[in-house]
């Protein structure tokens, strides 16, 4: 009997699965980001910082959308202890990150640089504290766990003709076999589903959710025609163009292949919400690749499969993100940013099913701890949404 | 003969998987036609004359309209379909912001 998919991952104290074990260091606001890079780079690569551009002169939805995906990245299975490197003046609460993680039986410690007098000292001592967590997380092992603790984010970044007809199809028997197993995937860029809607919403799983799905899709349309302008040029972008993509509905129905043929939609979320059902959720992320991919991350995907056409270098602090293309000539210009190349399907006959099976043992390898292309390069993009003015 | 691949019946266009010269012969699913324009590597020709204001179907779904009349055999592309979607050109909104609501003054 074939053994259940498995992977080897760090099982926390709140039942989740992790596919990495870094120490975050989070800078609750733009002015601590500096001393957080330097925190992290310490322990380099167990260090993870988030570097952000927000954190204060926010109001409203953004200052909480701020919060929260903060606050998620500090419960985030794949975190193992965190370090929250504050200011002191901010609107973005210190003790609110490091209590996220507290409540998820993470350690977690705060460094305030007015607190400790400047960058000098605030640096030296969140130093001091990554080295003594890096040291604790190092004696921590990997376990057995079930694909079906999995969280996958399936995403698609610098499109050309060969996302939807090769790399997303694959990437979506993938989603389906996942989901078989009892594992859940997550899909965003609500600007990439508009023209495929009927499709997924006539997936719902209740009325309800076809309707919600709907009607996030109607916000983020009628966002953009607010604008006054024509979505083509940014939806589809000018090399998705070149690569031969027509119109923002010609992209969404190769985009949303990925998120499977079958699997039932169960949900739709806001922005780095918790993902909490087995099965599709839809998070309403911009189309923009790395706040898409930061949103979610912070949802709970532990790790991403990330299709191109064009070729693109996107990674995340604490999820690995594993390249896909269906482009041959892109699989060899751009050989160090590609983990897994399903060129085959439009040269050589290569069967969807052959080249998801490919991908789901490259998931597994990765979510087991084998480095991606862009976290041995180093790519560690994070950036969070944002849709209000700074004040 | 170059190869394009039509993905659903529906299709009324098919992606060329090298580029095709104008006059070559081109295979698409079950249909042979002549390309009559140049078309690019991974770009779309179409399978049969499509009137203006007419669905462009691919996957099986309406990817835009014809914007001028497209003849079988012609490059489709975005000098003759036009979106449906997200339209603020064609539909301005009373709040919709100018150039120089937005950005440095």
């Amino acid at each position: 009997m074939t053994p259940a998919p498995a992977f080897l991952g760090y099982a926390r104290a709140d039942g989740k699965v992790g596919t990495r074990n870094h120490v975050l260091v989070v800078p609750t606001v733009i002015c601590a980001a500096v001393v957080a890079e330097r925190v992290a780079a310490a322990i380099a690569p167990v260090g993870a910082a988030l570097p952000h551009l927000a954190g204060c002169g926010q109001i409203g939805p953004d200052l909480t959308v701020t919060h929260e995906t903060l606050a998620a990245y500090a419960r985030h299975p794949n975190v193992g202890a965190v370090i929250v490197v504050a200011l002191g003046c901010e609107q973005v609460v210190a003790q609110q990150i490091a209590d996220a993680a507290r409540h998820a039986g993470r350690p977690s410690h705060i460094v305030s640089i007015q607190g400790e007098g400047g960058t000098v000292r605030a640096t030296a001592r969140g130093i001091e504290i990554a080295r003594e967590l890096a040291a604790s997380l190092d004696r921590v092992e990997r376990a057995w766990c079930p694909a079906s603790s999995m969280v996958l984010s399936v995403k698609c970044g610098g499109s050309d003709y060969t996302s939807g007809l090769a790399s997303n199809p694959a990437v979506g028997r993938l989603a389906d076999t996942l989901v078989d197993l009892g594992g859940a995937v997550v899909l965003g860029e609500i600007a990439e589903i508009m023209g495929a809607e009927h499709l997924l919403a006539a997936r719902a799983s209740t009325p309800a959710t076809g309707a919600q799905l709907l009607r996030v899709i109607s916000r983020v349309e009628a966002e953009a025609m607010a604008l006054g302008v024509d979505i083509r040029g940014t939806q589809p972008s000018p090399g998705n163009i070149r690569g031969g993509l027509t119109t923002i509905e010609e992209k969404s129905l190769g985009a949303t292949h990925k998120a499977g043929e079958r699997t039932p939609l169960e949900d739709v979320v806001g922005y780095a919400a918790p993902i909490t059902k087995r099965g599709l959720t839809v998070m309403d992320t911009p189309g923009l690749d790395v706040e898409s991919v930061t949103g979610m991350v912070g949802g709970g995907a532990q790790i991403v499969v990330f299709t191109t056409g064009l070729g693109t270098p996107t990674g995340n602090p604490i999820a690995p993100v594993i390249k896909v293309t269906g482009n041959a000539r892109t699989a060899q210009t751009m050989a160090d940013n590609i983990d897994v190349d399903v060129s085959g399907i439009l040269t050589t006959g290569e069967s969807f099913d052959v080249a998801a099976q490919r991908l789901f043992t490259a998931v597994l390898e990765v979510a087991s701890g084998r480095p991606t292309a862009a976290e041995r390069l180093g790519h560690r993009e994070f950036a969070i949404y944002r849709r209000n003015p700074t004040i | 003969m170059i190869t394009a691949i039509v993905v659903h019946d529906r299709d009324n266009v098919a992606t060329a998987l090298e580029a095709i010269e104008a006059g070559q012969m081109v295979s698409a699913g079950h249909a042979r036609l002549t390309a009559i324009d140049t078309i690019p590597r991974g770009h779309k020709i179409a399978l049969r004359d499509i009137a203006l204001g007419a669905a462009v179907v691919k996957y099986g779904s309406p990817i835009g309209n014809a914007s001028s009349p497209i003849a079988a055999g012609a490059h489709v592309h975005t000098h003759n379909v036009a979106s449906a979607r997200g339209r603020g050109d064609l539909h301005p909104s009373q709040t919709a912001r100018t150039p120089t609501d937005v950005g440095i003054p």
